[in-house]
């Protein structure tokens, strides 16, 4: 069985990680996934690069909690979580959810849930590299909004 | 008691280290970030009341309330950016 999350610099393949999450398994009959993926602006301002800081241990083990409360909340069979570390550029891809279930409602929502989560829970920093030169990202307000639709309060920004 | 504690981001390059192991008579987290805060410096800097720090005991999102415990893993670090 693969693992349910991996921190990693190297890409991903959606198509791949899709395939091993059905295979085998013919109760699945719907997939959902999201795909984060480096902008080239941000704020007004051009990105040239962005470097993804974690805290190694921790978020390995907060991802895995999140799975268990999406688990708990929705009737899904399997998910997988990709997070990528280091430097990247814009149009790479940064972050992949993928979600089995029966039916499709399922699916989206803990998809939904999973990213939502992600973004005001799991310890990673982003920095960019600006014409005026880098910057840490702000966490922004609307993503703790977007986990407090869950009835989940969220106070990181 | 003794306690590690690791700092991240822009946490970790204002102090310029990325973690420390300190003897502590803090009771809480929040005792923890005071005594560091009374460095000075970079510390009473980053750390600061009114800035937006997050903290994390043994690897898990904490507020200021809980309890340290000997031989903890304590990190500072501020809002996640993740995803």
């Amino acid at each position: 069985m693969t693992a349910r999350v991996s921190i990693q610099t190297e890409d991903f393949d959606l198509a791949a990680e899709v395939a091993a999450l059905r295979q085998g398994d013919g109760r699945v009959g719907a997939v959902c996934s999201f795909v984060g993926t480096v902008r080239d602006r941000n704020d007004g301002q051009s990105v040239s690069t962005m470097e993804l800081e974690h805290y190694p241990g921790m978020t390995e083990k907060s991802i895995e909690a999140m799975i268990d409360a999406a688990h708990r909340r929705f009737d899904f069979l399997g998910a997988r979580v990709i997070h990528r570390v280091g430097l990247l550029h814009p149009l790479d891809q940064i972050v992949l959810v993928v979600v089995s279930s029966a039916h499709r409602g399922e699916s989206f929502q803990a998809c939904e849930f999973l990213m939502d989560y992600l973004k005001t829970q799991a310890p990673f920093w982003k920095k960019e590299q600006t014409p005026e030169g880098a910057r840490w990202v702000d966490a922004r307000v609307s993503d703790d909004a977007a986990l407090a639709k869950w009835g989940i309060q969220a106070t990181n920004s | 008691m003794k306690v590690s504690i690791r700092y991240f981001a822009s946490i970790r390059e204002t102090l310029d280290r990325a973690g420390e192991t300190v003897e502590t008579g803090a009771v809480t987290l929040a005792g923890l970030r005071d005594e560091l805060i009374d460095r000075g410096g970079a510390y009473a800097e980053s750390l600061a009341r009114g800035r937006a720090v997050r903290l994390a005991l043994n690897q898990v999102m904490a507020d200021e309330s809980a309890l340290l415990v000997e031989g903890a893993e304590v990190g500072f670090f501020p809002p996640v950016t993740g995803g």
